[in-house]
């Protein structure tokens, strides 16, 4: 007989862990991508970076 | 902690992962799933694929959510239905107050998240149906009235809305004959089961139609609810999202389900026990093929629309 046999109890509580894992990981995974889509549909961003922002300053002939 | 201080005793709350999942009810959601990508994809627009995907994953939460409160509350019927007893609550595997948790839980997540990947109509929508079938159909009408089934039909018809209203932002003619559908189809297709499951419910206590008034009501009723939803479902093909498949779908299968509520109809029970109801289990079985059926063809012709094979 083994020292640590497992009982099905563990193998269930493992199940358990590992479904929610998984459903947590994939929830992260959701609102990522949301957020990749959601941003990529603004447009190109400009952060502000202590310079004056390249479409702010005044190009010659303007 | 040592081994020794391990409980190993099988609790009742020592469930699988699968049993958390049954409480989703799976197989509605794979309807809710369905319903709400077609009307998706029928309505005026487009959505980033992202928000279309997460959209629906959560519009099936909602549903899963809306799972999971009804089995909480109806714990005590289950136990007593020869279909529903070896549930995870009933059968002991999960206790009431994980599934409401899990119900509560789900449900405020699936709204608001809903809201967040597209907007606010999609979300209240959401959030409509599942107070609906939760607190209007599961707590109130199942046990009170035996028209519980007509008006809970309605949670059922939501999604395909909730779907349109993800591209739309707005209610209109044709979300509404898609709700329409699904909400005159219902009736027919549940009396059709609860009259060859008889002992079931009545065992349960549940006021059905064919318990309160009789048999012969029943099967009057399944041909008026069949009476109105075929010309309602050709009419469709004549709004916005139909088109020559989904109209040439629904005249035969509207045909066909007429011939089967008209038999069901002519039929006492005694003629009924004689062959085990088979007119009533193929009438059953024909009604859940016309719902995906009817569906469907409306993502045919969406499809066709978009890529420009338009044949009207």
């Amino acid at each position: 007989m083994a020292l640590n046999p497992e009982h099905d109890l563990h193998k269930r509580r493992f199940g358990q862990n590992v479904g929610v894992g998984l459903a947590l990981l994939a929830f992260v995974a959701v609102v990522f991508g949301l957020t990749l889509a959601k941003v990529g549909a603004t447009g190109p961003t400009e952060a502000f970076d202590h310079v004056a922002r390249p479409a702010l300053i005044p190009q010659e002939g303007q | 902690m040592t081994d020794a201080s391990v409980n190993t005793e099988v609790q009742s709350g020592d469930a699988g992962f699968g049993d958390y999942v049954s409480l989703l009810k799976p197989r509605v959601m794979s309807l809710v799933v369905f319903t709400a990508f077609v009307g998706m994809m029928v309505a005026p627009g487009a959505v980033h694929p992202m928000v279309g995907f997460a959209s629906i994953l959560f519009i099936a939460l909602g549903g899963g959510a809306s799972g999971a409160l009804n089995m909480w509350w109806d714990a005590d019927i289950d136990q007593r239905m020869r279909r529903t007893r070896t549930r995870a609550i009933p059968s002991g595997r999960v206790r009431a107050d994980e599934a409401r948790a899990i119900g509560l839980a789900l449900a405020g997540i699936s709204v608001v998240m809903l809201a967040l990947a597209s907007n606010f109509v999609a979300a209240g929508l959401l959030a409509f149906t599942i107070f609906f079938y939760v607190v209007i159909y599961t707590m109130w009408l199942k046990r009170w009235t035996p028209q519980n089934i007509v008006i809970g039909g309605a949670a059922g018809a939501f999604p395909p809305m909730i779907g349109w209203a993800v591209v739309t932002g707005n209610v209109s003619l044709e979300s509404v004959l898609m709700f329409a559908l699904i909400f005159m189809w219902t009736p027919p297709h549940f009396w059709a089961l609860a009259l060859f499951m008889k002992s079931d419910y009545a065992d349960a206590g549940v006021p059905m139609l064919n318990v309160t008034h009789g048999r012969r009501t029943t099967r009057r009723h399944i041909l008026g609810y069949t009476l109105i939803l075929a010309p309602l479902a050709i009419a469709t093909g004549f709004s916005g999202i139909g088109g020559p498949v989904y109209l040439a779908t629904a005249i035969v299968l509207n045909l066909m389900f007429l011939r089967g509520a008209i038999a069901i109809w002519r039929r006492d029970d005694a003629a009924a026990d004689a062959d085990n109801y088979a007119v009533e289990r193929s009438f059953f079985r024909l009604s859940l093929y016309y719902l995906f059926l009817h569906f469907g063809a409306l993502l045919i012709d969406a499809s066709l629309v978009r890529l420009g094979l338009e044949i009207w």
